[in-house]
């Protein structure tokens, strides 16, 4: 019995880390059809920014430090939304209505965000920062000249190679000090110590509740909490949900759907940064974290179905928990009392470690879709086309 | 009437003869000069790179002509290779194992290695394993209509799957540790020899122009026009009478064949096979290939795997921290500026203006369709004549 609800927490909190990761992904794909495959990065984006924060707050030493991770979610979140606000502003939206190309774009930006977690130097974010002032710069200065419309073309060709040049010349000028190209992060992974107040767990029955998991599922219901009450009480909220009915019917009355699209992002975006500050908790940060959630994180996108709240809570829920149960072989030993379960027994221990568990949950997956092929809570309405 | 249908044809054959002509002489480029002038390793990277190009063919057949975006060919392009390197393995004298399985324990050969033994059904495995899986595959999830973005990543996840599936099986096929081919021999010849390696760069020369022909011959037909019909509206050729499903799985099934022919080709000029090839980052570079070349051209497929691949030796070898960039920035520039890929770009727009500029054409002031159409040209002179 112990067992069973060892499985059961243990299974919850893989899946409220699996859920807070899809929240933001199923936003955005119900809104705009778009799967996010850098969604990951911001999630490592968000882990890193908690590991920031908590080297500003360890010379303060305590009581300080032991809050340093209630600062750090505000701030994760708002890094990751600005990240995905510029995403959105910089690459998405001229892609709408092309999804597969918008899939390979974003898996563009995750290469070059994990690239950069590596890479990134003084040395580096000066360049950027030169080269975002100059052309950025030089385009808002030159947007007031009359001619704009006629120019643009003109100006887009003549600063881009003139500020990267100017960029790079910066960044061999400023080369020779070894202070600036000392990498801040390095490929090296970077470990976010809890506070001391999640540190140990609590005993119930026979086995250990980690504080840091508590914690988890904690922040996990008060997002779901959070974005239920967005969605359904606020007026972007009404507005967000009308485009997602219907796009074209909304722009018709009036709501600005660029805008609606460009906040559902940076909103989605934002979540997926709290995830990464939940996830740095449960084990060492590296530029590849995200990329251990992700493919999780589209199947219960997958199986949840889209536009529904409570679709993506069952996926993630469901899957966390079947796949803990069958991985820790906890499902094996609760059938192995049963005689004639010998052959199920068996598969499943064949299944019974993390990896091969994945094997079992995809093939219930596809089992799944030949049932209910949009998901638990499909759309419903003419409109309903994947 | 005779006299029109008379100029296209000849228009039709003297195009065919210029093509032929061309492949002819890149295949003597790449088959007979190449070898003698490039040192083996370098021969045996374009070797690989070559091997790519064929399941970038076969990524084309699906992407770019139906429209479906698979995140998952390294599955069927590893089940291919797997098929060869496990042949490879067994050249062995009678009971003997690999050595591999003595270090697990394993006393008996697991019961799927038997039918590796002989060669001719290893060839056939590499091509219809992979097949089978990717129609079982494409026929549980088109038959639910499921398409799109959903397709897309249910790939990638059953890539994830297939990738921990063999990472975890130490007992049946070395896990992690893949298998090696380098050592082994083939009829007798260490594969890693320079004759070995030189005789599957020509055999993979070679699959290069069959499958590119196959292609050809698949996309051009009835078959092919209701391939991009299915691209461009499905709905509409549901409504048509057709059902696409059918369509769909089979043009799956047989881009996996063609990616098991490409796996294979490239494990032994590699040396090895691992659960590596099977990672996802793998699997979406295969897409970029066809990207950069051009979707739904498949000469563009096959060019825009060598500039990439080369591109990822040349960075990769002086500036490894430069190419995660320049790939990032390649997906950002292929998707957003250059949708057609370079092929497309080339056809569309630098070919004319360049016959413009070298005076091999006249300048168009209304429409190519108009002005250039031979049944139009005909009928226009053939007015001018009454008119005098």
């Amino acid at each position: 019995m112990s067992a069973l609800i060892e499985g059961l927490f243990n299974g919850i909190s893989i899946g409220s880390v699996l859920l807070i990761a899809a929240l933001g992904l199923a936003i955005v794909f119900g809104l705009m059809g778009v799967i996010n495959l850098a969604h990951g990065e911001l999630m490592m984006l968000g882990a890193y920014t908690t590991y920031v924060v908590q080297n500003v707050f360890k010379p303060w030493g305590e009581p300080w430090f032991s809050f340093y991770i209630l600062v750090a979610i505000p701030i994760a979140f708002m890094v990751a939304a600005i990240a995905g606000l510029v995403l959105e502003r910089g690459v998405i939206r001229f892609l709408y209505g092309r999804p597969l190309e918008t899939l390979l774009a974003t898996w563009g930006v995750s290469l070059i965000l994990r690239q950069l977690v590596r890479s990134v130097n003084w040395l580096l974010a000066i360049c950027i920062a030169v080269f975002c002032l100059l052309f950025f710069g030089g385009m808002t200065w030159l947007s007031r000249h009359p001619d704009w419309e006629r120019i643009r073309n003109w100006v887009i060709a003549i600063l881009l190679p003139l500020s990267t040049a100017i960029a790079v010349v910066t960044g061999f000028l400023i080369s020779k000090m070894p202070v600036l190209t000392k990498a801040w992060f390095s490929a090296r992974n970077v470990d976010v110590t809890a506070p001391s107040w999640l540190r140990g767990g609590v005993k119930v029955l026979d086995f250990q509740m980690p504080y840091a998991r508590l914690f988890i599922i904690v922040l996990t219901i008060i997002c779901l909490i959070a974005v239920y009450w967005f969605l359904n009480r606020s007026t972007w909220g009404l507005k967000i949900r009308a485009v997602t009915q219907n796009r074209a019917m909304s722009s018709c009355l009036g709501i600005p759907t660029a805008k609606v699209d460009a906040l559902t992002f940076a909103i989605g975006s934002g979540l997926a940064g709290v995830a990464g500050c939940a996830v740095s908790l449960l084990g060492s940060v590296g530029p590849n974290t995200g990329q251990n959630y992700i493919v999780d994180t589209f199947m219960v996108v997958v199986v949840g179905g889209v536009g529904n709240l409570f679709g993506t809570i069952f996926a993630g829920l469901g899957i966390g928990i079947v796949n803990y149960l069958i991985g820790s072989g906890t499902l094996a030993l609760m059938l192995s009392y049963t005689e004639s379960l010998k052959p199920l027994v068996d598969v499943l221990l064949f299944f019974a470690t993390s990896s091969m568990a994945k094997v079992m949950v995809f093939a219930l997956i596809i089992g799944f879709l030949q049932v209910k092929p949009a998901g638990l809570f499909p759309q419903k309405g003419r409109t309903a086309e994947l | 009437m005779n006299v029109r249908e008379e100029i296209i044809k000849k228009n039709k054959r003297r195009k065919q003869l210029i093509e032929t002509a061309i492949v002819i002489g890149l295949v003597i480029v790449f088959a007979v000069i190449l070898p003698v002038v490039l040192p083996g390793f370098r021969l045996r990277l374009l070797g690989r790179i070559l091997a790519l190009s064929i399941v970038a063919l076969g990524i084309d057949l699906i992407w770019g002509y139906t429209g479906l975006l698979s995140l998952g060919h390294g599955i069927f392009f590893a089940l291919g290779g797997y098929a060869l390197a496990m042949h490879l393995k067994l050249q062995l004298p009678d009971g003997q194992l690999p050595e591999f399985f003595t270090l697990y324990g394993v006393k008996e050969l697991p019961w799927f290695w038997y039918p590796f033994d002989s060669f001719p059904v290893t060839i056939i495995a590499l091509i219809v394993i992979p097949g089978i899986a990717a129609g079982l595959l494409g026929y549980l999830v088109f038959r639910n209509r499921i398409k799109g973005v959903y397709f897309s990543i249910i790939t990638q996840a059953a890539l994830l799957v297939f990738f921990n599936f063999f990472n975890g099986q130490q007992k049946l096929i070395n896990g992690t540790n893949g298998l090696k081919t380098d050592t082994e021999t083939i009829f007798g010849i260490l594969a890693s020899s320079d004759s070995a390696q030189k005789t599957f760069y020509i055999i993979t020369v070679i699959a290069v122009v069959v499958v590119y022909y196959f292609c050809r011959w698949l996309t051009s037909g009835r078959f092919g026009r209701l391939l991009i019909a299915i691209r461009d509206d499905e709905t509409r050729v549901r409504f048509s009478g057709y059902d696409p499903t059918g369509y769909k799985v089979l043009v799956f099934a047989i881009s996996g064949a063609i990616a098991g022919i490409a796996g294979a080709l490239y494990t032994v000029q590699t040396g090895i096979i691992t659960p590596k090839f099977m990672e996802v980052p793998f699997s979406i570079e295969m897409v970029i290939w066809v990207a950069v070349g051009g979707r739904a051209t498949l000469i563009g497929a096959i060019i825009g795997t060598l500039l990439v691949r080369l591109a990822q030796t040349f960075l990769s070898e002086s500036f490894p921290e430069v190419w995660l960039f320049f790939q990032g920035a390649l997906f950002l520039i292929v998707v957003t500026v250059l949708p057609n890929g370079i092929v497309g770009w080339w056809r569309d727009f630098a070919w004319n203006k360049l016959s413009y500029v070298l005076g091999l054409r006249k300048r168009i002031t209304t429409y190519a369709s108009l002005e250039e159409n031979p049944e139009v040209r005909q009928e226009r002179e053939e007015l001018e004549m009454r008119d005098r």
